[in-house]
């Protein structure tokens, strides 16, 4: 199982500030279009930067059993 | 004396800040300090709220420590930043940078301020007398084209 925070404006589209994830493993590229098709609130997660066990993740990167995957929406710190 | 790059919940004393860079070394200390600003593009701000991801957050302002650190080798470098609810003029961000000679603070300081808003997770919702909206990025355009943010890659 992985586990997916959302944070900011995915937690509220979605109602959900963690989804546990029974598939593992799979790539970041496979979670995003498995969680675009299955997720209200999610249809625009091509555009959203992906940190795997708190490291921002490139498309191809493999996310295994019991990883925890960030949804990260453009930042506005500062 | 707290983290040297550290997410808080409560006001930030700027003092304590600037308190984990002193070093004999030094000859500057720049402080910048970031404010919750009242009027955006003709529009008032009744008070914000920020959010974190904590743990990454204060992992990247590391980063952006480690690359000041690489950049400006006799650097010393502290980062707060608050999140929670925010009223108008509170102080939101502080940096501070030590160096040897002031130019490298400066160019330091700015360098940190600008990096925060490229890659540490944490999001400002904007609380107006008509609604309220999550920013995106400070430039608004509210996507990554490259789906990541520049120079974020975390080795």
């Amino acid at each position: 199982m992985i586990e997916i925070l959302l944070f900011a404006s995915l937690k509220e589209k979605t109602g959900h500030s963690k989804i546990s994830w029974d598939e593992a493993p799979l790539t970041v590229n496979e979670l995003k279009e498995k969680l675009k098709r299955t997720v209200p609130g999610l249809e625009e997660i091509d555009h959203l930067m992906i940190a795997v066990n708190e490291v921002y993740a490139l498309e191809g990167q493999v996310i295994n059993e019991g990883d925890v995957v960030a949804l990260i929406p453009p930042v506005s710190g500062g | 004396m707290g983290k040297l790059f550290e997410i808080v919940n409560s006001p930030i004393a700027v003092q304590d800040v600037i308190n984990k860079v002193i070093d004999p070394n030094a000859g500057a200390i720049n402080t910048f300090i970031g404010t919750v600003r009242e009027m955006t593009n003709g529009k008032k701000t009744l008070y914000l709220e920020y959010e974190a991801y904590i743990p990454m957050a204060e992992a990247q302002l590391k980063r952006i420590g480690g690359e000041i650190k690489s950049k400006w080798p006799e650097s010393r470098t502290a980062i707060t930043h608050r999140i929670g609810r925010l009223n108008i003029s509170d102080v939101a961000v502080v940096i501070c940078v030590s160096t040897p000679h002031r130019d490298a603070a400066f160019q330091a300081s700015r360098y940190a301020i600008e990096r925060i808003k490229e890659i540490v997770p944490i999001w400002k919702k904007e609380y107006w007398e008509d609604g309220e909206f999550w920013v995106g990025d400070q430039l608004e355009t509210k996507s990554y084209p490259k789906g990541r943010p520049t120079g974020g890659e975390s080795q």
